[in-house]
């Protein structure tokens, strides 16, 4: 069951709505539009009618998977459920209606919520300083680092070029650095999967500007020398950047500022309940230590209260500058701190000790049939790779992905980190309830059952989709990007 | 799938020494763990590599990795059917899934790598 486009709907003339007469001198457009930029065709322009329209969208919405339709237990991406009441609060007229270059003294009360996620968000992470502009993880690493780099530029230390990330990091760590013109040196992990201390200490010199680190890091476990490694760090000359991707795990628990961590950034569309991509754009707000903080993107949301007001500070010469238009994605800045009032200080930290519960909960159904490359106590998420004979009998973590389609789930993150064979990272988020992970438990066991018993059902899985396995080299090799008339193969 | 006569590196390339000449690609083991193949950067003939060094990008269905120079010299040769025909490092990746071949500059450094049966126990060891 797939759907045809919209363009293969309706018929030539077919219309939605009757428009009425046009109530002013019509002009042929040769008169307005020098000739030069006029089409030779009309454009092929979808012709349907409304009821087509309205089912054809319908059905196709019908066809997405989001939190809203089931469990999405995609590690590394804090997959929780979005509040409706942020949606409320994001459309209220007063924040959804409001111009970027409305006057400051129109625009108050957006300001003070800005300045005050800004404040919420250095005291949950121990920071000082906080900007809202980057739009999302990837481009506040990139801010983070070219702070970073202005920093150390400052300080007459142009020569400190090299960022050292371990391993197991995101591979948005390493593109961030080549991104910002840095060399990227890679560390080992130790046995545990956590840093080698002594394989860090090697790798840090002269020329290193930094450090990037999750914690917990991407196999879900919680960096136990983090305030040793910090002062080596640190001793170096170097700073260290936290990517804030897992903070969901140690939310109102420990604070990555107090670890000894220069620059985080963090992800609104996890950790603080917005919503993922088409669901809206995301936000990717950093925080510093004070010693960073002239570098922070400008304009800069401050408050004077002798005057009791906020503004917009573009006075900040040593600033990198604007890293987005206008203030950032504002409307998600509404829903974070929709949350965070509505959780409040308390809830952070439930939030962060349900989330790490419901992971350990479900590690504990599946260990012993599938199998836990670093079996410690984890965090929010886990790692764990194939059940033991899958591999002699053709199966692939791919199949298992596949096949938990067909159960009606959405795969969890495969073949990341880089450093476990055939992994499967699951984070279940701390928003599911006990029979939800139950039942997905139930579907992980079923799958490992299944496929001892008849592999080919995992080979050929998903079935009960609207399209059935893809063929993925040959989508990556001769992707089809866009869809021609027929009229129009000539 | 770890044909004898062939040197290995610990980054899982294979290395086939012909006089002063060695031709690299990636081993079984590797490509078996990226998985299908579907694009691979080649480094330029001519250039000068360093064992050790990235030598270029491989990427599959599931992942992007370097691949690295098992010994330092000039590339003198590169695999020009590679471009077209990626799915080679999958089928027959000792043989037409060659990736380049290199202008030895220090023959001491072949000592730095591994035997077949040397490679055989590091993976053995690492339990894949």
């Amino acid at each position: 069951m797939t759907e045809t486009l919209i363009f293969e709907l309706g018929a030539s003339g077919r219309t939605s709505s009757p428009l009425p007469d046009c109530d002013v001198p019509a002009r042929p457009l040769k008169e307005i539009i020098p000739a030069g930029l006029l089409r030779k065709k009309p454009p092929g322009l979808p012709e349907a009618g409304e009821a087509e329209v309205a089912r054809h969208f319908t059905r196709l919405s019908s066809l997405n998977y989001g939190v809203d339709t089931g469990f999405y237990p995609l590690g590394s991406c804090t997959m929780k459920y979005n509040p409706k009441i942020n949606e409320y609060a994001a459309r209220l007229p007063g924040f959804a209606r409001l111009h970027p270059y409305q006057a400051e003294d129109q625009v108050q009360g957006a300001l003070r919520l800005m300045y005050e996620t800004q404040r919420y968000l250095a005291e949950i992470t121990g920071m000082d300083e906080f900007t809202l502009q980057p739009a999302a993880g990837a481009h506040g690493e990139f801010a983070g680092l070219l702070m970073i780099k202005a920093y150390h530029d400052h300080r007459g230390e142009t020569g400190r070029r090299r960022v050292v990330v371990p391993d197991s990091s995101h591979g948005t760590n390493p593109a961030t650095a080549a991104l910002c013109g840095m060399e990227v040196q890679q560390v080992r992990s130790g046995r545990d999967g956590t840093v080698d201390l002594e394989a860090l200490k090697d790798a840090l010199g002269p020329g290193t500007a930094a450090v990037m680190l999750t914690n917990p890091n991407t196999l879900g476990l919680f960096e136990r020398e983090i305030t040793k490694i910090a002062e080596a760090v640190h001793r170096a000359g170097a700073l260290l950047y936290c990517d804030g991707a897992n903070m969901n795990a140690i939310l109102g628990i420990s604070r990555p500022g107090d670890m000894g961590f220069d620059v985080i950034h963090l992800n609104l569309h996890k950790t603080f309940s917005t919503p993922h991509g088409g669901g809206g754009p995301g936000s990717g707000p950093v925080g510093v230590k004070s010693g960073l903080a002239p570098f922070l993107p400008s304009p800069a949301v401050g408050f004077d209260p002798a005057g009791g007001r906020y503004y917009l500070d573009y006075d900040r010469p040593l600033s990198i500058g604007k890293v987005r238009s206008f203030y950032g994605n504002f409307g998600v800045v509404v829903r974070a701190y929709a949350y965070i009032r509505a959780v409040g200080g308390e809830g952070l930290r439930q939030v962060g000790e349900d989330a790490v519960i419901n992971a350990n909960y479900l590690l504990s159904l599946i260990r012993g049939t599938y199998r836990v490359p670093f079996d410690r106590r984890c965090m929010h998420e886990f790692v764990v790779s194939p059940p033991a004979g899958f591999k002699e009998a053709g199966l692939h973590t791919v199949d298992i992905a596949k096949r938990l389609m067909d159960y009606g789930y959405h795969p969890p993150t495969v073949y990341f980190p880089l450093i476990v064979e055939e992994a499967l990272m699951v984070e279940p988020t701390e928003t599911e309830s006990r029979s939800t992970l139950d039942a997905f438990a139930g579907a992980l066991l079923e799958i490992a059952r299944e496929g001892f018993e008849n592999p080919q059902l995992l080979r050929e899985a998903p079935r009960r989709t609207p399209v059935s396995r893809l063929d993925e080299v040959v989508a990556a090799r001769k992707p089809v990007l866009r869809w021609r008339p027929p009229a129009a193969e000539e | 799938m770890i044909p004898d006569g062939l040197l290995y590196s610990t980054n899982h390339e294979w290395l086939k020494v012909n006089g002063k000449t060695g031709r690299m690609g990636i081993t079984h083991y590797a490509q078996e763990a990226l998985g299908s193949v579907v694009y691979i950067e080649l480094p330029e003939a001519g250039s000068r590599v360093t064992a050790g060094e990235s030598l270029g990008v491989v990427e599959s269905v599931k992942a992007a990795s370097d691949y690295y120079a098992p010994v330092s010299g000039k590339v003198s040769a590169v695999n020009g059917e590679l471009p077209d025909s990626p799915g080679l490092i999958n089928e027959d990746p000792y043989g037409r899934g060659w990736i380049a071949e290199i202008d030895l500059e220090d023959p001491a450094e072949l000592d730095g790598l591994l035997s077949a049966q040397g490679y055989r126990e590091m993976l053995q060891k690492e339990g894949k």
